[in-house]
């Protein structure tokens, strides 16, 4: 399997992607500048990273979402392309319109940096099949606005499409989430954004592998 | 002409920073503050002299960028 990170000026979570990707992979995954015009074709998977593209100027992933490289990533979503954006590139997945709903303000203000338990919900899709459904993983996350809101109906849809893939445990929601969600598929379930940073949690030295099984996932599904 | 943007949230959606906005100026001692809803004001400079072309176009500019419409609201005021 290939991949590509995609990196913008502030991105921080660009090389721990690429670490975690070449570590799995065995392949060192494309990275792609923010200026470029496109991300290379036999990319199987384009990762959008963390951090504070653009300095989250106007609002966090606004900036990111028109850069010249994204309006190929957008295109190749749309095509089918596997895309897996992790918090910041979550946050540029809603902006770009590729997944529903928003990042606001995490509800208490504060800037959250720690494990969080979640449960997989959801395993019939590239990113969680190697997950057990209803599996317990922890997940580092680290951010100030990883709030999901969406109105009802769309909250709805996505619970009843099966497109909520992580939600937090009871009592362990760190933002504020609607219904508690961390990480949701667009509806041809080929783009997964999430808050928490599973490209954290694969290798031992790092506290933990929960997030092992979702890159196992792409590999399996992908090569 | 010039063109002064307002993006605040919608009604409904939870303005945390509002809240503690509200929260600080009673903690100064102003106890009439009620409810405090914060948002951004965006000033833009148009080379553009037909109003209705104006608004048009600032009207596009929150649709595309300014306002994020999933959770944001906008309101134009414009000035010759």
């Amino acid at each position: 399997m290939k991949s590509a990170v995609i990196v913008f000026p502030a991105s921080n979570c660009d090389r721990d992607a690429a670490v975690a990707l070449e570590q799995m992979t065995g392949t060192k995954p494309y990275m792609v500048w923010h200026a470029d015009s496109q991300v290379p074709d036999d990319a199987d998977l384009i990762v959008l990273p963390g951090g504070f593209s653009y300095g989250d100027y106007l609002r966090c992933g606004a900036m990111a979402r028109l850069s010249r490289v994204m309006q190929d990533v957008i295109a190749k979503a749309q095509k089918g392309r596997f895309v897996l954006g992790i918090c910041n590139g979550f946050q540029v997945l809603t902006e770009a319109g590729l997944l529903p709903g928003a990042l606001m303000r995490n509800a208490d203000l504060k800037f959250v940096c720690r494990p969080v338990g979640m449960t997989v919900e959801e395993t019939q899709n590239v990113f969680t099949r190697k997950y057990d459904h209803g599996q317990r993983v922890v997940f580092p996350v680290a951010h100030g606005e990883g709030n999901y809101v969406a109105d009802e109906e769309t909250l709805d849809r996505l619970e009843g499409d099966g497109r909520v893939v992580f939600r937090y445990a009871q009592g362990e929601n760190p933002n504020g989430s609607a219904r508690n969600i961390a990480g949701i598929l667009n509806e041809k379930r080929n783009v997964l954004g999430l808050m928490p940073h599973p490209e954290r949690v694969c290798d031992p030295l790092l506290g933990g592998t929960d997030g092992r099984a979702l890159f196992e996932s792409l590999i399996e599904a992908l090569t | 002409m010039k063109a002064r943007v307002f993006v605040t949230l919608k009604n409904g959606v939870l303005d945390p920073q509002g809240k503690a906005i509200g929260h600080a100026l009673n903690g100064l001692g102003f106890g009439s503050v009620g409810e405090v809803r914060q948002g951004k004001l965006i000033e833009i400079e148009l080379a553009e002299r037909d109003e209705a072309k104006a608004r048009a176009s600032l009207k596009e500019m929150c649709e595309k960028l300014l306002a994020n419409t999933v959770i944001e609201k906008y309101e134009i005021e414009l000035k010759a």
